[in-house]
């Protein structure tokens, strides 16, 4: 579905209206910000196409994008929009597929004329799509957590400044896992592209740990029953690293806590497996004191940040991650931040590039490029990041948690510094 | 009919000479989404070939498709083949797939030669999966724009340009549907059309069906590659998901919504899903439905698709 979701409200004129807005205009005149509001009088809205997984298996990660993307850009427009002027997000559902998101990020380009694209999360639309919003010169920022756009394989049109990738993420986690839960590691991971980027970046982050992975058990995708996989687990594992996507995730838990009973390896897993699923879910209760990965704990903790609050309130998400009006709808936390994040970096680099319209794309990318540092605040809640020009990659903190009566709590929060790795690419030198 | 060749000619030459026309003064999003059209349409005839006129319903062709994407992806990204090799790598690569494939499939017949094509299909796809290392599995292959910017004849080629990619995917439909008309009114598509109405007879005339049967899918399935290896190579990518089995249903509904059995069918029944998918997916989610709807008409008044309806109606010569 197509939806100009934010556009400023039209209202009828009558006598009182014009007096009441005749009064409050002497008084913004007095008010500091007065000029930027008064350019955005006269000023068109800035479009912002977003690609959502509506449908497909993206679909419940697509539902919380979609939200928190209205409250960011209501809040933004609240703030007096993008350079003055109001934005307007012109969603459109690409079904998690890639045939059809490229042909969205088209129909952006070219037929609803959007000034940039943003939001698309799975890695496989984000590779069928990318390469159309370079050919369409299209400015693109997906908020994926793949490894795609810091490898190099895309273009200098594409972004992913407000989430880190899983490279970073897995080579941050290594010392505390070495440190803190074993040396001897078994992963059990899908048998495709998202599990192999853990595999090969883990294994060897693992080993610059002095650790090492005992045992690789890769997962078909195709797969519901998993219990013939476990005696694969090596008697000396120490710990098991565990990424499940998708719905087979609780027969996987389940069939775990099955076979190894009480007596097992400290089990360490990424919250993609989790993420809209409730902790307290029955047949979750063997994940009880094992840790997870979380870029965004879901849990907000005894002592939250102002910023954090001021997130969930804005998003309508409770100290547990689960929305405020429905608690039996748990969101997708630790991934959906990155929406909020994305299209501030996008206000604050139109801002900075004196962004106009088509024209100034070039200088669009220019000035995306040029940011180093995002403060920590209520424009970028999960917490500071480094972005890499050169990769079109942010780094970030990561937070290791552990589950406790179906809470998960932070027990530790990596340094930027412990994801930070050699880029491979510097898209900077390709052609605008 | 010897008469029809003139008119056969000039209908399809006409909506050649339209398609061309209509880069003039389609917008660029149309213009897009047209080179897609064209390039899946020849995916279309290719299965039309093996459905319409032959009468044998697979529900495995995404296989020849994907091979077609990934010999082109691979070739080019991996071992540095470039795009003209690659192409007609592609296409010979489809040829060989197709022709093994049919040696096994045509053991069986009827629903159980849909079965063992679907499994054919759902082997290739988690092959694709398997070989990870060299596929990207789920996540595919992104082929790069320097890449597809080639010298070719002394001139330089790139398939960034819209226009130049609309002329080539127009170009390679019109070679689609000369070789499609060349078949089904040659004798050769006449036994095509008799196995498909009754192949006892055909057989007990003396033709050897399953040779014939076996050319079908030879070239259906070298078309479809054909089709896949230009999708990879004007639209860079290449994965998993468009050999899914979601990838072999699509020919199938586009040939039954445009008119199995008629040569410009699947080009208009892609361009129609195409156009309700994409119209319906700018007012609600449920774009599904609206094909579904499109169906639902189709079995109500039409019967044997538009223009098998058309031929019905009023033009018994299309072919």
């Amino acid at each position: 579905m197509t939806d100009k979701l934010i556009l400023p409200k039209k209202k009828g004129l009558n006598r009182r209206t014009v007096l009441k807005t005749m009064g409050m205009a002497g008084s913004a005149m007095a008010a500091p910000g007065f000029v930027r509001y008064a350019q955005a009088a006269s000023s068109s809205p800035i479009k912002i196409g977003f690609q959502v997984h509506r449908t497909g298996i993206g679909a419940a990660y697509g539902h919380w994008y979609e939200r928190v993307t209205t409250a960011a850009a209501a809040l933004i427009n609240e703030q007096g929009g993008i350079g003055g002027r109001p934005i307007e997000i012109v969603a459109e559902d690409d079904g998690t597929d890639p045939g059809r998101g490229a042909q969205v990020v088209e129909k952006f380009a070219t037929q609803y004329q959007v000034d940039v694209a943003f939001g698309t999360l799975f890695s496989h639309v984000v590779m069928g799509s990318a390469p159309r919003a370079g050919e369409l010169k299209l400015p693109y920022y997906v908020v994926s957590e793949g490894y795609h756009v810091a490898s190099g394989k895309l273009n200098r049109y594409t972004f992913q400044p407000g989430i880190t990738d899983v490279k970073s993420q897995v080579i941050s986690l290594a010392p505390w896992i070495s440190k803190n839960l074993g040396k001897k590691v078994t992963m059990i991971y899908p048998d495709f592209a998202f599990g192999y980027d853990h595999r090969d970046y883990f294994s060897a982050a693992i080993k610059g740990q002095g650790g090492e992975v005992v045992q690789l058990i890769p997962i078909p995708p195709t797969e519901s029953s998993f219990t013939r996989y476990f005696p694969q687990i090596p008697a000396g594992t120490e710990v098991i690293y565990h990424v499940m996507v998708g719905p087979a995730v609780l027969t996987f838990v389940k069939e775990l806590g099955e076979y190894f009973g009480s007596q097992h390896p400290a089990l360490f897993g990424f919250i993609d497996s989790l993420e809209a699923v409730d902790f307290k879910s029955p047949g979750l209760e063997f994940l009880d004191g094992s840790y997870l990965w979380e870029a965004y704990p879901r849990f907000a903790g005894a002592s939250p940040k102002p910023h954090d609050t001021f997130y969930r309130q804005k998003v309508g998400v409770d100290a547990y991650g689960a929305s405020t009006s429905d608690p039996a709808d748990i969101s997708t936390f630790s991934h959906m931040f990155g929406c909020w994040e994305t299209l501030y970096v996008i206000k604050a680099a139109m801002e900075a590039a004196g962004y106009q319209g088509a024209a100034d794309k070039g200088k669009l990318i220019e000035a995306t490029e040029a940011m180093t540092k995002l403060a920590e605040g209520n424009e970028h809640p999960q917490g500071e990041k480094l972005f890499n020009g050169k990769i079109h990659q942010s780094f970030g903190h990561q937070n290791i948690t552990r589950i406790k009566s179906g809470v998960a709590d932070v027990v530790y929060r990596t340094s930027i510094e412990e994801g930070l790795y050699e880029p491979e690419a510097d898209y900077t030198k390709m052609a605008l | 009919m010897k008469g029809d060749g003139a008119r056969i000619a000039l209908l399809h030459g006409a909506v050649l000479a339209l398609l061309f026309l209509a880069q003039f003064v389609a917008g660029d999003y149309v213009q897009l989404s047209l080179t897609r059209i064209m390039v899946l349409a020849i995916y279309a005839m290719g299965y039309n070939l093996l459905y319409g006129y032959t009468g044998l319903l697979s529900l495995g062709h995404a296989m020849f498709f994907a091979t077609g994407l990934y010999v082109a992806a691979i070739g080019t990204t991996r071992i540095g083949l470039g795009v003209p090799e690659v192409f007609l790598l592609a296409i010979a690569i489809g040829a060989l797939v197709s022709l093994a494939i049919g040696g096994l499939a045509l053991r069986a017949s009827g629903v159980a030669f849909m079965i063992v094509t679907l499994m054919f299909s759902q082997a290739a796809f988690l092959t694709i999966l398997y070989f990870g290392e060299y596929t990207r599995g789920d996540e595919g292959i992104v082929i790069a724009d320097s890449i597809r910017r080639f010298g070719f004849l002394g001139m330089t080629v790139d398939l960034a340009s819209a226009t130049l990619r609309y002329n080539l995917a127009l170009a390679l439909l019109a070679i689609a549907m000369g070789v499609c008309l060349a078949i089904v009114r040659s004798p050769l598509g006449h036994v095509l059309i008799a196995i498909r109405e009754n192949e006892s007879r055909a057989t007990m005339l003396g033709y050897d069906v399953t040779r014939y049967k076996l050319f079908a899918v030879v070239v259906s399935g070298t078309l479809s590659a054909t089709a896949g290896a230009a999708y990879a190579l004007m639209f860079a990518y290449a994965g998993s998901t468009l050999a899914s089995i979601q990838y072999s249903i699509h020919p199938l509904l586009w040939t039954l919504l445009g008119g199995a059995a008629t040569v410009l069918g699947p080009l208009a029944g892609t361009a129609v899903m195409y156009a309700v998918v994409d119209i319906a997916s700018g007012f609600t989610t449920a774009n599904l439905l609206a094909v579904g709807v499109v169906l639902i008409l189709l079995v109500l008044f039409f019967r044997k698709g538009l223009l098998g309806t058309v031929r019905q109606r009023w033009l018994p010569w299309l072919p």
